[in-house]
């Protein structure tokens, strides 16, 4: 017997397997056991009512895919309302992700969902295609701050901020987020990309700019939480371009206490399950009783011998 | 085929059991053997799997999400919506009949006899049939009209009158003619011939309508069609239905790509195809 659970803070995931916001809802029951799930994490919700992106919101490309859906919902008092009791239906934590354009409003959004209901909350400051001054706060250290500690301010619940590999210096976002009191660090969102259909020779998605998902970003999502994990003290859950469980086990060993799925469900819609089951049996095989082990156990010795060892003189 | 490595659990239909614990989820992901895969005319195929339990339950509307095979060297990463063609209950066959347009109906053609197709479904909201309608009009544009064959062929299982009215660029992509006709009366409508133009299929329609052959309307396939069945509809009091398409992504309902516009109470509203579709209310919606 494999112990699948794991530690974000004081959060006990039965597993380290959780949907990724914005592809995850109540409505994947039609094709799996969502209790099996870590976690369940809601799609990003906003105070007001939003339209969303105009249409085609995804396309594909060479490594993945590309999305710009525009973060569509009811706002947070239908969220309240009508699905939290939809979520509770189901027994894994709920995550409740939410967004604002600004530190004040994502305050208040803090306080409205500070429910029994909900088990964590995670700020999506890091929507690839807001504008860095309304709501894209992870593209710069002062503004990650101002709006974690905010954020801080208003809850006792565990705060997870998921940041934007989008930011040039990502280490130093997430040392923002960590000194302004975040729980856990979500690394991370979709890249942002551009896609140009050759025939048209209009952008692929509607609203021109997406991001971009899928396993072609993974080395990149894989370095930064590496990078993060020996920046910051807090867990970090990795996040991007997941497709089966070696790469859970990359994103573990790269310092990922837990991961997040997104695109894999949209490829094969029950490819989480598959992936907690094939989890315990890779380190049933390898001999792992914890898969919390996992975390952080990459070798990172230095080379045995490099050029300046090759060139020195010899005796 | 399908050059990356991924972690998925299908079973495959015919060999393996899917889990025991599914009995309560009503789609899956599963493996179904090409029993066969023709092409129809220079541009439509008809294929056709064997099918698991869960997949012979699909209502006529509903679709399946399709892992389409790569036509090149690249791969393909999001699957193909796809609704059926017919069911073939006896056999435990699902059947589809779609047109070669993208790069995924291309790479879905190079499926061979005994291939394996990997199907989600099914999937979303189907047509609905008022047991009290005596008899209704199904239109259709080119492949569209592979969506109304269920419903075509439902009606006719509970003795409703079919009036079918298959629009089409020439006769050789009129298709299922001799399917439309076993339930009920099959017009064609070309463009090679002028009759498929928007005036005359109102004539056609106003003449069903005064004969009392028109208890509800079912459409996909073109927006003109569309807007013409919704004006008569609301002109006549006639209920009706249209399956809508949209490019897709999770087929589910969590990933919100696949929305279309529709009015309900004079308030404009997006719903999405997947999952509150992909077959709506035809005064609701906006365009196809």
């Amino acid at each position: 017997m494999v112990d699948m659970s794991v530690k974000i803070g004081s959060v006990t995931l039965k597993n380290p397997i959780m949907p990724a916001s914005g592809s995850f809802s109540t409505e994947l029951a039609q094709v799996m056991d969502i209790n099996r799930l870590g976690a369940l994490v809601s799609k990003t919700v906003s105070r007001e009512f939003r339209i969303g992106n105009p249409t085609p919101r995804v396309a594909e490309l060479e490594c993945g895919m590309i999305n710009s859906i525009g973060l569509p919902g009811k706002g947070v008092e239908y969220f309240l309302q009508h699905q939290i009791p939809d979520y509770k239906r189901f027994t894994p934590p709920f995550v409740a992700n939410i967004t604002a354009q600004t530190p004040e409003d994502f305050e208040a959004m803090a306080r409205d969902v500070n429910v029994p209901e909900v088990d964590v909350i995670e700020m999506n400051i890091s929507c690839p295609t807001r504008d860095p001054n309304g709501g894209n706060f992870a593209l710069h250290e002062d503004h990650t701050y101002t709006v974690v500690s905010r954020v801080r301010r208003a809850t006792d619940k565990p705060v997870w901020a998921k940041l934007s590999p989008n930011a040039g210096d990502i280490e130093s976002i997430a040392k923002a987020a960590e000194k302004g009191g975040a729980d856990a660090l979500t690394i991370a969102n979709t890249l942002l990309g551009l896609k140009i259909n050759t025939d048209t020779f209009r952008p692929a998605i509607g609203n021109k700019y997406g991001g971009i998902s899928g396993p072609g970003i993974k080395p990149i999502l894989l370095r930064m939480v590496h990078q993060c994990s020996k920046a910051v003290k807090i867990p970090i859950i990795g996040c991007g371009g997941i497709v089966k469980v070696e790469d859970v086990v990359e994103y573990m060993l790269a310092g990922a206490s837990a991961v997040m799925i997104g695109y894999l469900t949209f490829r094969n819609p029950s490819g989480m399950i598959a992936i907690i089951d094939g989890l315990e049996e890779w380190c049933s095989k390898r001999g792992f009783a914890r898969v919390a082990d996992l975390t952080g156990a990459m070798i990172d010795e230095k080379p045995a011998e490099t050029y300046a060892s090759a060139a020195a003189p010899i005796g | 085929m399908q050059t990356h490595a991924f972690t998925c659990d299908p079973f495959v239909v015919g060999k393996t059991q899917p889990a025991a614990t599914d009995r309560h989820i009503p789609a899956e992901e599963a493996l179904c053997p090409v029993v066969s895969h023709e092409w129809v005319n220079s541009e439509y195929k008809h294929l056709v799997v064997e099918a698991s339990a869960k997949a012979l339950a699909v209502k006529a509307g509903q679709f399946f999400n399709l892992l389409c095979p790569s036509p090149d060297a690249g791969d393909l990463w999001l699957r193909r919506p796809q609704s059926v063609y017919r069911v073939d209950h006896a056999n435990r066959r699902v059947e589809f009949l779609y047109k070669c347009v993208g790069r995924g109906t291309r790479g879905l053609a190079t499926l061979q006899t005994g291939d394996q197709l990997n199907m989600v479904g099914p999937l979303g909201v189907g047509f609905t049939l008022d047991p009290a309608w005596k008899n209704i009009v199904v239109l259709g544009r080119g492949v569209g009209l592979a969506t109304l064959a269920p419903i075509s062929q439902l009606a006719g299982e509970q003795h409703i009158g079919v009036t079918a009215i298959l629009s089409a660029r020439s006769a050789e992509f009129v298709m299922t003619t001799e399917l439309f006709e076993q339930v009920g009366r099959a017009i064609q409508v070309l463009d090679s011939d002028g009759t498929s133009a928007v005036e005359n299929v109102e004539k056609i329609l106003e003449q069903l309508v005064a004969e009392g052959k028109a208890d509800a309307f079912f459409t996909c396939g073109s927006n003109r069609l569309v807007q013409l069945m919704k004006r008569l509809g609301k002109k006549h009091g006639i209920p009706g239905q249209v399956a809508m398409e949209q490019i897709m992504a999770c087929g589910l309902g969590p990933c919100y790509v696949c929305v279309k516009t529709f009015e309900v109470n004079g308030q404009k509203e997006l719903r999405r195809v997947c999952i509150d579709g992909p077959v709506f209310d035809l005064q609701e919606a906006v365009g196809w």
